[in-house]
């Protein structure tokens, strides 16, 4: 069994827009998505993903409409805005910055000081 | 524009809120659903799959509440924290809240009072399936009644009326195995209720086949009130034989619990068929000229307008006068809603609605207007802290928010308040009785209507007043606040501005002033009429009402039982004098005949001397009523149908038959059957009809001469009315058991005369004071805001060594001024109003010194009321505070 990760604080958002950058997603395609890119490492509770979902409709970074799902049934599908996609870039390098200077600093051998 | 966007937005989350967490719910169901989908792919059961995909899922009604936050829960944040810094200010001055609430809770009430009676009285409709298409042919320059034969005939040749029905209200004995009881009857053509479209709640109702000439229907449809009432609800009284007026009848059903009858308000306890008449009252069914049948309605056919059916009527009223000229002379017609007595009461009740409602509306104004005076000062007083938030970077859409949220606050609790005392004066009314012996009901209990049109006032009037001080906001400039000056608006606009106000409040005061001197005449005037010189005395007389019909006494009978009865009363110890009389002026009926000049021997109608009231009496009646006797004598117990007919008559038929009383004494006129009747007596006039009538013609005949079963026996004695009561219902119990009597005092039976006058004084006094409450919320907000806006100036001139005079006149010259310019044009607006008042209640008159000086005395003590706390804050100026304050 693979050991699962906790979710740092304020990564959730920017999981969510990734997955649904790939392709229009319902909340539960959102979910499994993080599962399956994460390699199953990341897993969310399962309720948890709505408010980070509406938080991020809020404010513009994606747009929502009913559709049917493979499943045959209703649900809404996400979809990444315009400004949702430019925020997904900014906080992509913003974190991409964060991990290198945070690896890098792991990485630091004594001999290197 | 930024209000109204923040409006729409605030509306737009209260009213899509449901909306959202449908939306919500059912996103988190498809979740649910599609794990479970994928559980149960996994090879479990349905039911467990779904269990399991719930249980995954997580504390559901948190994440739901989560969900809805991230929505857009904030909006409401924001208003539930505009709420209660409203709540807060409110709490820190109390006496504003207050005064606020019970302006607009006094203002609320009264409109939704006067809509409930509106909507109960004119707005909604008999309770019977298609009522608007109901109508009822009035006969013009008569009334509503026709007589049995013209009825027939209207019913049968009209091509308008699906079908026309009659109806007739009087009293019958019911004796169902005990003691008879009076009850109010409505006789009822046999198509009546098939006519109306009803269906019965029990058993059946009559119809046009239970009709075989007079007297063949003896059958009783009782209304659901009336069998809830005296027959417990018993299904089983359906076929029960019971009497009515001694006679047989059988109960066949029960009416719907809706139906009371299609006379507005007045609750009949059962229906009759109409061919029974001759068992109830003396009226000849067939007697073409007699009109006694109350009314006929109908529902028109459809595509027939009324206009069509009136010139119907007409062609038939115009071949019946061709036919019968005597009997129906001039017969044409026009329509009428039967429901409140077609234009009888129905004009006059509409006409006076209409009016109330109007002022109902003025007077919300006029709070309104009040209110967001009030508002427009406190906002100044908070001017430095408004330019102080603006300046720190609040927005002015979140004050207005915080305002509104304040004036809606207010609004919405008036309304409540005033709602919830509504409730309470229309239950009471709804209950009350206005006239003991007739059996009204006005059923105005509140219904939806009245609470929707008391909540969107609320709303209105909060949206209203909030908004007058939006300008001065909008207006108000941060940097002035920086700069730390004074905060003011610029003056030009301000100037027009208190200009408009100083109109309003003139206009309020003016209206104020004509409602206290319209209350203050109308009270006058009904203490007046009491004292009145009625033509008969109200004091120690007691009104005993018989219908010897309804204890089976009829034709001969009669007058034998008439004289034992006066006898037997007259034995009764402490009473002085006993007489009796078929009606009793200022009773419910004032019958009436033509009179024609001796010489007249052509007796039509059109040849009549003059119309005159008729009243069949006892010969000791005079004596007992307090009637005066100007001159001549009374009638003697000889003077019976074998005897020369005589007549007493009163001052004014004596001087409009004969010339002079001089002249009538002794002299001859002439009845339309051409009997000569000879004046032996004139008694002084009196008031018969109404309380504000001219001075009519009055014959008095010798009941002994025209007998009639129908008999008031009027008691006079000083003995307490209660004691008294009892032993004459005792009395008659012992001569007849059979014999139901109805008791009252004299004064008592005024009270459907004086029913007017005293609606209208009630009316006027509520007017009046609520007129008062908002005149003084007007002043006080007016010198508030002249005092708080000037509080600097006082402060220097104070410290300048101003005089208390001084600083009064300063502050509130200006509004006494306006006060005093309000009261002198209201006061005479009210004298003319007077004259008004004077048509309902007789006797008031303006030109009073009580009432003039009364009004001056309440405009004064209304503006001291409101002035007195400006003026101590004015006289309380601190001028080191307001100093250290720069």
């Amino acid at each position: 069994m693979t050991t699962q990760a906790q979710l740092l604080p304020g990564t959730l958002d920017l999981l969510i827009l990734r997955a649904v950058s790939l392709g229009p997603l319902h909340g539960y395609g959102v979910l499994l998505r993080i599962e399956q890119i994460s390699g199953g490492a990341l897993l969310i509770e399962q309720g948890a993903l709505y408010p980070g979902l509406f938080r991020l409709l809020r404010q513009g970074l994606l747009k929502a409409d009913w559709g049917t799902s493979e499943n045959n049934r209703r649900a809404k599908f996400y979809e990444l805005t315009a400004v949702g996609r430019k925020r997904l870039q900014e906080e992509t390098d913003s974190w991409n910055r964060l991990a290198t200077a945070i690896a890098s600093a792991l990485a630091t051998q004594p001999e290197e000081i | 524009m930024r209000l109204f966007d923040s409006l729409r937005s605030f509306a737009s989350n209260l009213f899509h809120r449901a909306e959202i967490d449908r939306e919500i719910e059912e996103e988190l169901r498809s979740h649910i659903q599609h794990r479970a989908d994928d559980l149960e792919r996994g090879g479990l059961p349905r039911a467990e799959a779904e269990r399991r995909a719930r249980i995954e899922f997580g504390g559901y009604q948190r994440l739901k509440e989560e969900s809805r936050d991230a929505l857009g829960g904030q909006f409401g944040e924001g208003l539930v924290l505009d709420i209660r810094f409203a709540l807060r200010r409110m709490a820190k001055k109390p006496g504003f809240a207050i005064v606020a609430v019970l302006t607009l809770a006094f203002a609320i009430g009264a409109n939704a009072v006067v809509f409930a009676v509106l909507n109960a009285f004119i707005l909604r409709p008999l309770n019977v399936p298609q009522s608007e298409s109901l109508y009822g042919p009035w006969r013009l320059s008569s009334d509503m009644s026709e007589s049995y034969p013209d009825y027939l005939d209207l019913r049968d040749r009209n091509h308008s009326f699906e079908t026309l029905a009659a109806y007739n209200i009087l009293e019958a004995a019911l004796d169902t195995g005990n003691d008879p009881s009076r009850a109010w009857v409505d006789e009822a053509s046999g198509n009546y209720f098939d006519a109306l479209g009803l269906k019965p709640y029990l058993g059946r109702f009559f119809h046009g086949s239970d009709e075989h000439g007079p007297n063949s229907a003896p059958y009783i449809v009782l209304t659901y009130d009336y069998w809830h009432s005296h027959f417990q609800g018993d299904p089983s009284v359906v076929g029960r034989v019971v009497r009515l007026n001694k006679f047989p009848y059988t109960i066949i059903g029960v009416g719907p619990p809706e139906f009371h009858g299609t006379l507005m308000f007045f609750n009949p306890d059962f229906f009759v068929p109409i061919v029974n008449h001759a068992q109830f009252d003396e009226n000849d069914l067939n007697n073409r000229g007699d009109r006694w049948v109350f009314m006929t309605l109908g529902h028109l056919k459809a595509g027939v307008t009324p206009a069509q059916a009136i010139a119907d009527l007409n062609s038939v009223g115009a071949s019946l006068e061709k036919a019968y000229p005597k009997d129906d002379p001039k017969m044409s017609f026009k329509l009428a809603r039967p429901g409140l007595y077609g234009d009888y009461v129905g004009r006059p009740v509409r006409t006076f609605m209409t009016a109330l409602m109007l002022l109902a509306g003025l007077i919300l104004l006029a709070a309104c207007a009040n209110l967001g005076s009030l508002f427009a000062a406190r906002a100044s007083d908070r001017s430095r802290e408004i330019a102080l938030r603006l300046a720190l970077g609040s927005s002015r859409k979140r004050i207005l928010r915080g305002l509104f949220a304040e004036a809606v606050l207010i609004s919405l609790v008036g309304g409540a308040v005033g709602l919830a005392g509504s409730v309470v004066l229309l239950r009471a009314l709804s209950v009350w009785q206005p006239i003991s012996r007739w059996p009204l009901h006005m059923s105005v209990n509140p219904d939806v209507k009245v609470y929707a049109v008391a909540l969107f006032l609320a709303l209105a009037s909060g949206l209203l007043f909030g908004a007058v001080p939006v300008g001065q906001v909008l207006r108000t400039d941060p940097y002035e606040a920086v700069k730390g000056g004074a905060v003011e608006a610029k003056r030009g606009r301000f100037g027009l501005r208190l200009s408009f106000r100083d109109l309003l409040l003139v206009v309020q005061i003016a209206i104020c002033a004509v409602l206290v001197t319209s209350s203050i005449v109308a009270v006058r005037g009904l203490a007046h009429s009491l004292h009145n010189n009625f033509g008969f005395e109200l004091q120690n007389t007691m009104l005993v009402e018989t219908d010897l019909n309804m204890a089976g006494y009829r034709g001969d009978k009669v007058p034998p039982m008439q004289k034992r009865m006066m006898d037997a009363l007259a034995a009764i110890p402490g009473v002085e004098s006993v007489g009796f009389a078929d009606q009793v002026p200022l009773g419910d009926a004032q019958p009436d005949s033509n009179v024609f000049a001796d010489s007249t021997t052509d007796l039509r109608p059109a040849n009549a001397a003059s119309d005159a009231l008729m009243f069949k009496v006892s010969p000791e009646y005079f004596q007992a009523a307090g009637t005066a006797l100007v001159s001549g004598r009374a009638f003697t117990w000889q003077e019976d149908k074998d005897k020369p007919r005589v007549a007493v008559v009163n001052r004014q038929f004596a001087r409009k038959i004969f010339g002079s009383e001089a002249k009538a004494m002794g002299a001859y006129f002439k009845m339309p059957d051409g009997a000569r009747i000879q004046v032996v007596g004139i008694a002084e006039d009196g008031r018969y009809g109404s309380l504000t009538e001219d001075p009519q013609p009055v014959m008095f005949l010798p009941i002994l001469q025209s007998p009639s079963n129908s008999a008031f026996l009027v008691v006079r004695s000083s003995r307490d009315p209660e004691q008294l009561g009892q032993a004459i219902r005792n009395t008659l119990r012992n001569m007849d058991a059979g014999l139901p009597v109805y008791i009252q005092t004299r004064y008592k039976t005024l009270d459907a005369f004086l029913f007017g006058p005293r609606m209208a004084t009630i009316s006027l006094g509520v007017l009046g004071v609520m007129g008062a409450m908002l005149s003084v919320v007007g002043i006080f907000g007016m010198a508030s805001f002249s005092v708080s806006k000037r509080l600097r100036e006082f402060g220097i001139r104070i410290a300048l060594g101003a005089q208390r005079r001084e600083l009064l006149q300063a502050a509130l010259g200006q509004t006494f001024r306006l006060l005093a310019f309000g009261s002198a044009v209201g006061i005479l607006l009210g004298l003319a109003a007077g004259k008004v008042i004077a048509f309902i209640v007789s006797q008031a008159t303006p030109w009073d010194p009580i009432v003039l000086g009364g009004v001056v005395v309440t405009m004064l003590l209304l503006g001291l009321l409101a002035g007195w706390i400006p003026a101590r804050r004015a006289l309380a100026t601190d001028p080191l505070l307001l100093l250290r304050e720069e």
